[in-house]
């Protein structure tokens, strides 16, 4: 994939399922991409990128939210991402939902800065990790728009690849979708259940003590279908999980 | 829900809580998804050919009511009757006049998704008239009264012991054995003796070429064949969007279909039919009808958006990728064309009061636009009809019929909270304290809880972290 020169300075876009739910992962991305030299400005104004509501066909509500991003990220400096699907909204969508409207022109030049973290870590920063953590088997659970509208398929586990204590185990069914989906989760809650049900036995299957994603939407519903169900085994953000390695904890 | 539209949060519970049904599912997909990709060893290849076929559709549909002139003006100096039906019961009625005027008594037919879309079978039924599936899917499905459960193979909800058992019940001394040559070989004999007898042969169309007049069938099992050359009569049917434009068009297109649908490089079958028995040729039907339905078809093309539906050349392979329509089998969606291409197609056709819930039944995981041979961007559209759902008088039947007041003022709130700092930090922040006491009661909650735990609120958002680690706002 192309990519650019290491910059000097990113802009941080948390997400708001990150924001609430899973901080510690945010500031862990955060604290990677301060430990390769770089100045990360997290604007304090940010919330979502408006994807809840495209997704539900309220687009001039999810048109609202976005723009309400759109002046917090000036210059050219690039705009990392903890989330696949953050990020392919940015990058595939904001594109089309700005479509005919007067800023366009910025939210195409915005949308065009996005990076999701593990993709930004690999391709821009070339990251080298040194794992300092105990022996651990985990799998990685790709998330379907960072696989499918962000094009990371490989980096994040190219990255778990370099810790040397880490036995990566894949899943059967990788690129099958956990059943999240958003609103799909609460609205067809039985096909949800059913399809996290299978990734939750597909994850056993491979007798991983953790699964690690990038996606937090991924993670509360697989995270939750673990622990509801007792298993062994349990969800972290990728961020968190590679900032816990290199920091032997 | 009102009272005639299809329930498919409820047939989807009916399907899930069938085991057998899951694990059929479950066994077929996996095995169709590996055989596809085991078609497409070569990433470069894949491109090139699916950028080829995409291509030769898209300019089909630039040019579709000029295609569709010269289709008309070929296959009639060929000698194919066209006829054109705006609706399902004029192309109903366009079959019984033909049928009529044949005195016909029975009917053979090849699949074809059209028909299905037209409920032709019950249409002849209620007019004496008997009609019987030769496809072996099909032939199953008719016998067991129930309706094609995917399009390429209508009955893959079913195993082996369950056809056994079928066949047992429905067919005069079948034996009961568990042996798909058995079966095989029983429907065999059961066909061929209708093949003979037959008054008239019905079929689909993979592809019509403008230039020549020609339909193209592809078909595994040689009752396509049968149908449309043993009978006195063969009419095709097919939607307007199958026209292409020239012959050398066709060969991306049934080279991608098998290769998609089923991982077969080519089908056993490839029929070019350009018209009938001619003067001194000793077989084949002597009359040949094309009945080319609308069905809704003109108005999605009318739109440049939704117009790619129709790009669609009826592979399968979305269905074979989804994660739904894996969980779920065809019958739940009770619509003639099940998963990802159901979900766009159907409520176009049908219209959003009866099937504006179809375009929620998706994760958007893109499963099906990675594979779709022709390039559909199903999601795209699958996003769009679920804002026409909600929004009155747009370009698709029956548009904002799923407009809620209530639901709309959800969003507002929700974009009025997430679009201001303050507001959005002063929500974020009584989330992160209060958000946790929420019992697992309330509306959503419950539906997560079923099988999962409570989303668990941080305590101090990423904002807050961020704020007191000194991490530049500008």
């Amino acid at each position: 994939m192309s990519t650019i020169p290491k910059p000097h300075r990113v802009y941080y876009f948390g997400t708001c399922l990150v924001d609430l739910f899973f901080p510690d992962a945010g500031m862990a991305g955060i604290e990677l991409l301060q430990s390769q030299g770089l100045t990360v400005v997290f604007p304090q104004g940010q919330s979502c990128c408006g994807q809840p509501a495209y997704n539900s066909g309220y687009r001039a509500d999810a048109l609202k939210v976005a723009r309400a991003q759109l002046d917090l990220f000036p210059g050219d400096d690039p705009i990392v991402v903890p989330s696949g699907s953050c990020a392919g909204m940015m990058k595939k969508h904001w594109p089309d939902l700005f479509r005919g409207e007067p800023d366009e022109a910025k939210a195409v030049q915005v949308a065009g800065r996005v990076w999701e973290l593990t993709q930004f870590l690999v391709h821009v920063l070339d990251v080298r990790l040194t794992d300092q953590g105990e022996p651990v088997r985990v799998t990685w659970h790709a998330s379907c728009h960072a696989q499918r509208e962000m094009g990371v398929v490989e980096e994040p586990k190219a990255l778990l690849r370099q810790l040397a204590n880490v036995e990566l185990v894949e899943l059967k069914r990788e690129k099958e979708c956990c059943g999240f989906g958003g609103t799909f989760a609460v609205r067809h809650p039985e096909i949800s259940a059913a399809m996290v049900g299978d990734k939750v036995a597909d994850i056993e299957d491979t007798g991983a003590a953790r699964v690690v994603s990038g996606d937090c939407g991924c993670l509360l519903n697989i995270g939750g279908a673990l622990e509801a169900g007792a298993k062994a085994a349990h969800g972290q953000h990728i961020a968190q999980f590679l900032k816990e390695r290199i920091h032997g904890r | 829900m009102d009272g005639n539209a299809p329930d498919f949060a409820a047939a989807s519970r009916a399907a899930l809580a069938d085991p057998q049904l899951r694990g059929n599912f479950r066994r077929a997909m996996d095995g169709l998804m590996t055989k596809r990709a085991a078609q497409f060893p070569d990433a470069g290849e894949w491109h090139g050919v699916r950028a080829l076929a995409a291509a030769v559709r898209l300019r089909a549909l630039s040019k579709l009511p000029e295609l569709l002139e010269t289709l008309e003006e070929n296959c009639t100096r060929n000698g194919i009757t066209v006829h054109w039906a705006a609706t399902t019961e004029e192309a109903n009625a366009i079959a019984l006049d033909i049928l009529h005027k044949a005195n016909a008594k029975l009917v053979v037919k090849g699949k074809s998704m059209v028909t299905e879309e037209m409920h032709l079978n019950a249409v002849l039924e209620k007019d004496g008239i008997e009609v019987l599936e030769s496809d072996l899917g099909e032939y199953i499905v008719q016998l067991d009264g129930t309706m094609p459960a995917h399009i390429i193979m209508p009955a893959i909800h079913l195993n082996t012991k369950q056809i056994a058992h079928l066949f047992k019940r429905k067919i005069k001394d079948a034996e009961s054995r568990e042996d798909a040559a058995y079966l095989t070989d029983l429907a065999r004999r059961v066909l061929r003796a209708k093949f003979q007898a037959a008054d008239v042969g019905m079929s689909g169309v993979n592809a019509a070429v403008a230039e020549t007049g020609t339909l193209c069938l592809i078909e595994n099992e040689g009752n396509g064949r049968m149908c449309t050359t043993v009978p006195p009569v063969h009419i095709a049917f097919m939607g307007l969007e199958k026209v292409v434009e020239k012959l050398e068009d066709v060969p991306p297109v049934i080279s991608l279909l098998p290769r998609s649908a089923t991982g077969q490089p080519i089908t056993t079958y490839v029929n070019m039919i350009s018209g009938p028995r001619k003067d001194g040729e000793k077989d084949g039907p002597r009359e040949v009808h094309l009945v080319i339905l609308d069905n809704g078809r003109s108005s999605i093309y009318a739109d440049p958006e939704l117009r790619d539906t129709l790009r669609c050349i009826r592979c399968g392979a979305c269905m074979n990728h989804c994660p739904v329509y894996t969980k779920v089998g065809g019958h739940a969606y009770e619509a003639p064309y099940p998963g990802p291409i159901g979900k766009i197609l159907v409520p176009q056709i049908e219209g959003l009061e009866k099937r504006g819930a179809m375009p929620h039944a998706c994760t958007m995981c893109n499963a099906c636009v990675e594979i779709c041979p022709v390039k559909i961007p199903i999601v795209e559209i699958m996003g769009r009809l679920r804002v026409e759902a909600v929004k009155p008088g747009g370009a698709v039947k029956d548009g904002g019929a799923k407009a809620s007041r209530k639901e709309s003022m959800v969003w507002s709130g929700w974009a009025a909270m997430n679009a201001s700092p303050t507001a959005y930090r002063l929500a974020t922040m009584a989330m992160s304290r209060l958000g946790n006491a929420a019992p697992s009661s309330l509306p959503m909650l419950k539906e997560w809880t079923n099988v999962r735990t409570k989303p668990r609120f941080a305590g101090r958002t990423l904002h807050d972290l961020a704020r007191a680690k000194g991490i530049p706002d500008v």
